[in-house]
């Protein structure tokens, strides 16, 4: 009797709001306050892989070692690596994720919101584990994010297995994300939501999910080998005892290529977003966008042998990879021909959400082509282990995911705080970021081309120049986050209200919502006249 | 897909093993007889590593042979140690190019077992192969490499 009374008691209380103090950041179980929480952790992140970065730029701003050992400058590229792909990227999109998808498709919250606490607050831990290697004995990994065996293995400083259980940390946190963004997706939708009628962020989110799900135990399959390897006598990857280092690079890249596309696939949604808006246009080819993802993400998983055309591959083998990487080419165009007509003719604004999205298709776009050029084998010979390298997967990981997620940020800002940005000081962040990322990144192609390899602290006197424009532009594109976090900060604390529709080409079931979403969205699901008014398409 | 990442590690070995991918070398338990066509010449070369400070000194006794497609050859690599301990090794063959390693049948190898070398003792350790007629009439060198690793026990 007491129980049901209690019950009723609390679901009297519609209005309840969160909790307070520090304990609702670690007790909540809301979509908004995790979606913010992954966005702060993740922004973190990227400082601190971006100060590892400066590192790594400021040793190479001259030939000659100046500044660390080189064992360290390894750990700094290795580091920088990992945190900015697991720490800074993937925690950024599912913040995104959180926040963005039960407004969109109508849900009150995630459809497993104790699991979501969870998977966010292994995070900070895992994070942890992974910087506190510096501290070891040995140092921290110095063997490159892709962490190759038998460096891995047999010549690894004993701190790997540290790393070893952060990444099965990170791999945890993912697939519980990745579970609860389907289940939210498919059970928690309005009822009179059609699959076809969802936004394009939440198409692309689904999607990810599953590689994510395909592909992070994957992941750990091959770190518990190499766990297994260094501790536990096995030999999967020793040749000594039967193995084969080249299965390591197999089962890594089997991994490794979806894992590209899960943090650009909803790179794709965001944009997909803005630039209707800002365009005052339905998207163009909407089903198209949803079966290109589609097919992008199934040949994800065939085509990863492309990364290793050096470790002796028959010629048949390089063939199909090659072909195979050229097919992911038509999806992709597809996507960036739909963006380009979204804008044909339309009532165009820039906005910083608008310059941010454009330049994403813009510089995205180059760094498809460079990979188009790493993805023909006879010239990846030329290319393979080069700066050519680095420069593309820079152009495609910051020019492209990055991008988005400060494009995101701007965009949704408005809707998460109430507040608006300020626009000028936004447009002037832009367009410092955007030249001083093109003086970093553009010039590491001319150094790829001519032969200098990656993760070296010190090169041949011909590559001087270029790396002193490289590090030049590093540290402009280094401090140019300075702004963004007054930027930011500055919307949180002293932003002018904003409306409930900031932008007016906005549509999406997330500006029908107060200026400031509610604690608690959608307890009564949108009707299919709403669904429909605020659909990206006709 | 946890499972599957360690359902790689068969699937490689018998995709190697169809394929040859990776230089994997083939085995042939019996002395089979192939059609021989005694105009094709093939030339194999022989080449010796050693990794990870194995302590003994390693190499092929002649390092090519012209061979007929389809007959069987006997050569045999050298190996001396120079230690005052008994050395322990594994050799890991690998065949290039790698269409070539389909066709590569060795008959007996000192590659099949570990191989213990006592101290300051030198071995001549045989190797008996063929290659196969099927192999593509483009090609007309093989190598066959060997690398020694250093076992503990």
């Amino acid at each position: 009797m007491t129980t049901a009374t209690t019950i009723e008691a609390t679901h009297d209380d519609h209005h309840h709001g969160p909790e307070k103090g520090l304990m609702r950041w670690v007790k909540t179980t809301n979509h908004k306050d995790i979606g913010s929480l992954y966005m702060w952790f993740a922004f973190t992140m990227l400082l601190v892989g971006g100060a590892f970065a400066m590192g790594i730029r400021a040793e190479l701003l001259q030939p000659g070692l100046q500044l660390m050992e080189p064992q360290f400058f390894n750990q700094l590229t290795t580091m920088h690596g990992l945190i900015m792909v697991f720490g800074a990227i993937m925690p950024a999109f599912v913040g995104l994720g959180n926040w963005l998808i039960p407004m969109m498709v109508g849900a009150p919250d995630m459809a497993l919101p104790r699991m979501n606490n969870w998977s966010f607050w292994i995070l900070p831990f895992a994070g942890g584990i992974l910087l506190s290697t510096f501290f070891m004995e040995g140092g921290a990994p110095a063997f490159g994010w892709t962490f190759y065996a038998p460096l891995s293995t047999t010549f690894a400083p004993d701190s790997t297995d540290f790393f070893i259980f952060a990444v099965h940390l990170l791999g945890f946190s993912s697939i519980m994300g990745a579970i609860n963004i389907i289940a939210t997706v498919l059970n928690m939708r309005a009822p009179e939501m059609k699959l076809m009628d969802m936004p394009l962020f939440v198409w692309t989110w689904l999607i990810t999910s599953f590689l994510l799900i395909g592909a992070m135990p994957v992941l750990a399959g091959a770190v518990t080998m190499m766990l297994t390897d260094r501790n536990f006598g096995t030999a999967f990857f020793d040749a000594t005892g039967g193995g084969d280092p080249v299965l390591f690079q197999h089962i890594f890249w089997f991994f490794g290529h979806p894992e590209v596309y899960i943090m650009i696939l909803p790179a794709f949604g965001v944009v997909s977003h803005i630039i209707p808006t800002f365009a005052r246009k339905p998207l163009f080819g909407y089903s198209s966008m949803v079966y290109a993802t589609a097919s992008i993400a199934f040949l994800s998983y065939i085509v990863w042998a492309h990364h290793m055309f050096l470790t002796g591959m028959p010629v048949a083998g390089e063939l199909y990879f090659m072909y195979a990487t050229m097919l992911i080419a038509v999806p992709t165009g597809v996507k960036v021909f739909n963006w380009i007509s979204t804008m044909w003719r339309g009532s165009m604004t820039f906005e910083a959400p608008m310059l941010w999205a454009v330049s994403f298709v813009f510089l995205f776009t180059i760094g498809g082509f460079s990979g188009l050029m790493l993805g023909i084998a006879p010239a990846d010979i030329q290319y393979h282990d080069t700066y050519f390298v680095v420069a593309h997967f820079h152009y495609v990981l910051v020019t492209g995911a990055l991008w988005s997620i400060i494009a995101a940020t701007f965009y949704w800002l408005p809707k998460w705080t109430g507040k608006m940005y300020n626009e000028k000081l936004a447009k002037i962040h832009f367009w410092w970021a955007v030249i001083s990322v093109n003086v970093l990144f553009f010039p590491q192609h001319f150094l790829g081309l001519a032969g200098m390899p990656r993760r070296i602290p010190d090169y041949s006197l011909q590559f001087a120049d270029f790396n002193f424009i490289s590090s030049i532009g590093g540290f402009a594109f280094g401090a140019s986050f300075i702004l963004l976090t007054y930027i930011v900060i500055d919307c949180i604390r002293n932003g002018k209200p904003a409306s409930s529709r900031p932008w007016e080409g906005a549509k999406g079931l997330e500006w029908t919502l107060e200026p400031k979403a509610q604690y608690h969205s959608f307890n009564t699901p949108p009707s299919r006249k709403l669904i429909k008014a605020e659909s990206q398409h006709s | 897909m946890f499972a599957f990442a360690y359902a790689m590690v068969p699937i490689y070995d018998v995709f190697c093993e169809i394929t040859g991918f990776n230089g994997t070398t083939g085995r042939v338990d019996t002395e089979q007889s192939y059609a021989v066509d005694e105009q094709r010449k093939v030339e194999v070369s022989f080449f010796a590593m050693t990794m990870g400070g194995f302590p003994v000194q390693f190499g092929p006794k002649v390092h090519s042979m012209m061979v007929v497609p389809g007959k069987f050859y006997t050569t045999s690599y050298i190996a001396k140690n120079n230690t005052d301990e008994t050395v322990i090794g594994q050799a890991i063959p690998s065949v290039a190019p790698t269409d070539a390693a389909l066709h590569f049948k060795k008959l007996e190898c000192f590659c099949f077992n570990r191989q213990t070398f006592k101290p300051h003792e030198e071995v001549e350790m045989t190797l008996r192969f063929v290659v196969e007629p099927e192999l593509d009439k483009r090609i007309k060198d093989i190598s066959l490499s060997y690398n020694f690793f250093k076992l503990d026990s």
